[in-house]
């Protein structure tokens, strides 16, 4: 599960999909960011790598800087220092820090939210509607006198979104009002929203939050299989058996710093990641490590091993 | 609104004891707390278990009702004195006292109370008080009433609302309104056609532009009769040599003024939108506010350039010359009564296109949660401005139309008209097109009604007050839109946050 190739610097260990150029395989890389609010520093010099097809967990503490890293890359909140290189394509670098939210979704960085924030009084098809139609060009005038090509730009969108809403299991909801789905659908929709603006950068802040088991396999297959489409998945999550079980890396994050990368194996293991999240030395970890690891990450461990 | 759960619907139940027919009430009950809200828990009910994900939302819905509670208890008279009832008749005895003091004697300042003490002891305020409770039984009664019918009516309903959720309404219903408009003018007075015309009409087309901006946008615009004014004045300043100092050098007709008015009404939108509408919805308010009263005090006090006070005198009425067609309308009011009907109705068809591309679901995005619009690719600033700038050309559309009328002056455009428009937008239904126009034609209505009855400085004590128990028993407006009524009802479970005007979410985010 854990490939060595996950490694940055290491060239090796393409996926088929890649398309072989000359600038790397990078999806996107964010050097140097600090972000501080006042005299309270969010992120303090962060650099992340991300290769394109790669599903890369990031985790903490709370608190950590995770949904700040987000809306930095999202064009959220502008960082005081530091850029962002996003390539939409393998050939053409494009810098994301000052660019406004819209624009960046628009290049190709989609995202969802740690707190669901969905249209709450629009359908679920509406809410993936609004994404698919990001890039349509048709104005006021196209929409008031039913051209043609708006009628066909409205057509393309509805089906579209009709596929997004099958893709994540929701088809048989898609005129219900996105408010009155149950918490993990809602989750899903939202992720096809993000989905239908096109990204080759999908954000996921702590998509399983709040989810039971069953829908936790069911969300680890549909990252897994949003990846498979050549989506990079770059993912925030506390559920260590979800991390594990999808992530290809792991950034762990603690007070605004990165404190450990590399395959989840390894990262496990790390006795910097395990004192960040038990606050106690390596020594006393041993006993209380399956707090950080629960479940499958133990058996992780020991894979590791 | 907001009684105990146990006061609302399920009130007849409680002297058969919890243990009793509460089965079907379980699930209404925390949804939809007051006895205001009898339908409501029905309809969300309703529309959450719509199983069939089929095209026809409110087909189900309006099964859903009657259906899902067909053991519901008959009415019992203890809900005459369930809280919320008892609340109603305080708030309605209240409203009665008030109604007596206000068209009672009027006082001097020698015995400020007396005009008060006079209007209580009186006979007529039996009249009153008696008009409330009446009132009252016809609420209570008409809650029962209407639970009974939806039972009755439910199949037949059930298709004509698969076509209203299909289609902007049922045909039938359509006709027969546009018959009633058409008719209406032909067995009124001259005076009232005069209303329907510079009144009614004018403001359905301003209320239907603000509509865009307040309804679809979520944009508390109070200085949108600014745009109008634009409207009027270039109308005056393209088609006559006299109606004000200022003049264009050649005269124009009329119609040619409308793309011109609107292309500058809508440059307008634009100039005072792209700096302020960064501002949260607020701040927006006070800024509209400000650029409506500046237009305002320039026509009022310019005196060269726009003929201050006095106004535009002269402007030529609208005509046609054109392949073969040859029309002047004049001074009979029916004829522009007309056109304004026509381009009523076709604004609203446009309107009702543009709500439903994807331009409208943007903007209904913005409303519903901003954040979330920008992060799903949403241009929020341009398709504010675009709300901004389409709701303004319609202003400046109607301004075309109210300064071909010969005369005018700034005091149409002042705070008051703006005021009126918003207040028209709010009491009809934010969003629907509908709504809006009957929101017009229904306080119009009533400014007519009241011309000669009270003098004009209290009419607005009526509109108040109109509006007040609007909002308290209808918040919605009189003809809702399906979109913002589902957000307000949400709202008052405490999602989302589209439920108040021009308060834009902005979440915290940021």
């Amino acid at each position: 599960m854990s490939r060595a190739g996950a490694h940055r610097g290491v060239p090796g260990a393409r996926r088929p999909h890649v398309d072989e150029t000359a600038s790397g395989d990078l999806v996107v890389e964010a050097r140097d960011l600090a972000l501080r609010f006042g005299g309270v520093t969010s992120l303090d010099g962060v650099s992340l790598r991300q290769r394109r097809g790669e599903i890369l967990a990031v985790i903490g503490p709370n608190g950590a800087g995770k949904t700040s890293l987000f809306n930095c890359l999202t064009g959220a909140y502008r960082p005081q220092e530091g850029s962002v290189t996003f390539w939409p394509r393998p050939d053409g670098p494009t810098e994301l820090v000052g660019r406004r939210p819209h624009a960046i979704t628009r290049l190709g960085v989609a995202r969802t939210f740690q707190n669901i924030r969905l249209f709450p009084a629009l359908s679920a098809l509406e809410n993936v509607q609004i994404g698919t139609e990001v890039r349509q060009r048709y104005g006021p005038v196209g929409a008031i006198l039913g051209l043609p090509h708006a009628r066909r730009a409205e057509r393309d969108g509805v089906r579209h979104a009709l596929s997004l809403l099958d893709l994540v299991g929701l088809s048989h909801r898609t005129h219900e009002l996105a408010a009155s789905l149950p918490y993990g659908e809602q989750r899903r929709l939202e992720i096809a929203r993000a989905l239908g603006t096109g990204p080759s950068l999908l954000l996921l802040d702590e998509p399983a939050a709040g989810t039971n088991p069953a829908e936790k396999r069911d969300l680890a297959a549909l990252i897994t299989r949003i990846a498979g489409t050549g989506v990079s998945v770059l993912l925030i999550e506390h559920d260590m058996r979800l991390v594990m079980s999808v992530a290809t890396s792991v950034v762990v994050l603690n007070f605004g710093r990165v404190i450990a990368h590399g395959t989840p194996g390894e990262v496990q293991r790390d006795p910097a990641v395990i004192e960040a999240y038990l606050g106690v030395t390596d020594a006393e970890a041993t006993d209380g490590d399956a707090d950080v690891t629960a479940g499958p990450g133990a058996a992780g461990r020991k894979d590791a091993r | 609104m907001s009684a105990p759960p146990a006061a609302g619907p399920p009130g007849p139940t409680e002297p058969a004891g919890p243990t009793g027919p509460t089965g079907p009430t379980g699930p209404t009950g925390p949804t939809g707390p007051g006895s205001g809200a009898a339908t409501m828990p029905l309809r969300i009910a309703g529309s959450r278990s719509d199983p069939t994900g089929s095209a026809e939302p409110t087909a189900s819905t309006s099964l859903g009702g009657p259906g899902g509670g067909p053991a519901r208890p008959a009415w019992h008279p203890a809900e005459l004195f369930a809280p919320a009832r008892l609340r109603q008749l305080g708030a309605l005895l209240l409203v009665g006292v008030l109604a007596a003091i206000v068209t009672g004697p009027t006082g001097n300042s020698d015995k400020p109370l007396q005009a008060a003490k006079d209007s209580i002891v009186d006979v007529r305020i039996v009249l009153y008080l008696g008009l409330a409770v009446a009132l009252w039984v016809l609420l209570v009664l008409g809650a029962q009433l209407r639970g009974a019918l939806e039972r009755v009516s439910a199949p037949v309903r059930a298709p004509i609302g698969a076509a209203y959720g299909r289609r902007g309404g049922p045909i039938v219903l359509n006709l027969a309104l546009l018959a009633v408009a058409i008719v209406a003018p032909l067995v009124v007075s001259t005076a009232a056609q005069q209303s329907m015309v510079n009144d009614i009409g004018i403001y359905a087309l301003l209320a239907l532009g603000l509509n865009v901006v307040v309804g679809y946008a979520g944009l508390l615009d109070l200085g949108y009769i600014a745009f109008f004014a634009i409207g009027a004045y270039a109308t005056a300043y393209f088609t006559s040599q006299t109606a004000m100092p200022w003049h264009a050098p050649f005269v124009l007709n009329p119609f040619f003024v409308f793309p011109i008015a609107l292309v500058l009404a809508a440059l307008a939108g634009v100039i005072l939108g792209a700096p302020t509408l960064r501002l949260r919805g607020d701040y927006l308010a006070i800024v509209t506010l400000g650029f409506g009263e500046i237009i305002h005090l320039v026509a009022n006090n310019a005196d060269n350039i726009t003929n201050g006070a006095r106004g535009a005198f002269g402007v030529p009425h609208l005509s046609v010359d054109l392949l073969g067609i040859d029309y002047k309308w004049g001074i009979d009011p029916l004829p522009y009564y007309y056109l304004l009907l026509v381009i009523v109705i076709g604004v609203m068809i446009a309107f009702g296109r543009l709500e439903r591309s994807r331009i409208g679901r943007s903007w209904a995005a913005i409303r519903e949660d901003e954040i979330a619009a920008e992060a799903t690719g949403v241009a929020t600033l341009r398709m504010k401005l675009l709300a901004f700038a389409i709701g303004a050309s319609v202003s400046g559309f109607a301004g075309v139309l109210f300064a071909s009328k010969q005369f005018f002056n700034p005091q149409s455009f002042s705070l008051q008209a703006s005021f009126f428009v918003v207040a028209v937008v709010i009491f009809g239904g934010m969003g629907s097109r509908l709504g809006v126009v009957v929101g017009a034609v229904v306080l119009q209505g009533l400014a007519f009604y009241l011309r000669d009855k009270v003098p004009p400085a209290d009419r607005y004590i009526y509109f108040g007050a109109v509006i007040v128990i609007m909002m308290i028993f209808r918040p919605q407006g009189l003809v809702p839109s399906r979109r913002r009524r589902r957000e307000i009802e949400l709202a008052e479970e405490g999602i989302g946050a589209a439920d108040s005007l021009g308060a834009a979410p902005t979440g915290g985010q940021r």
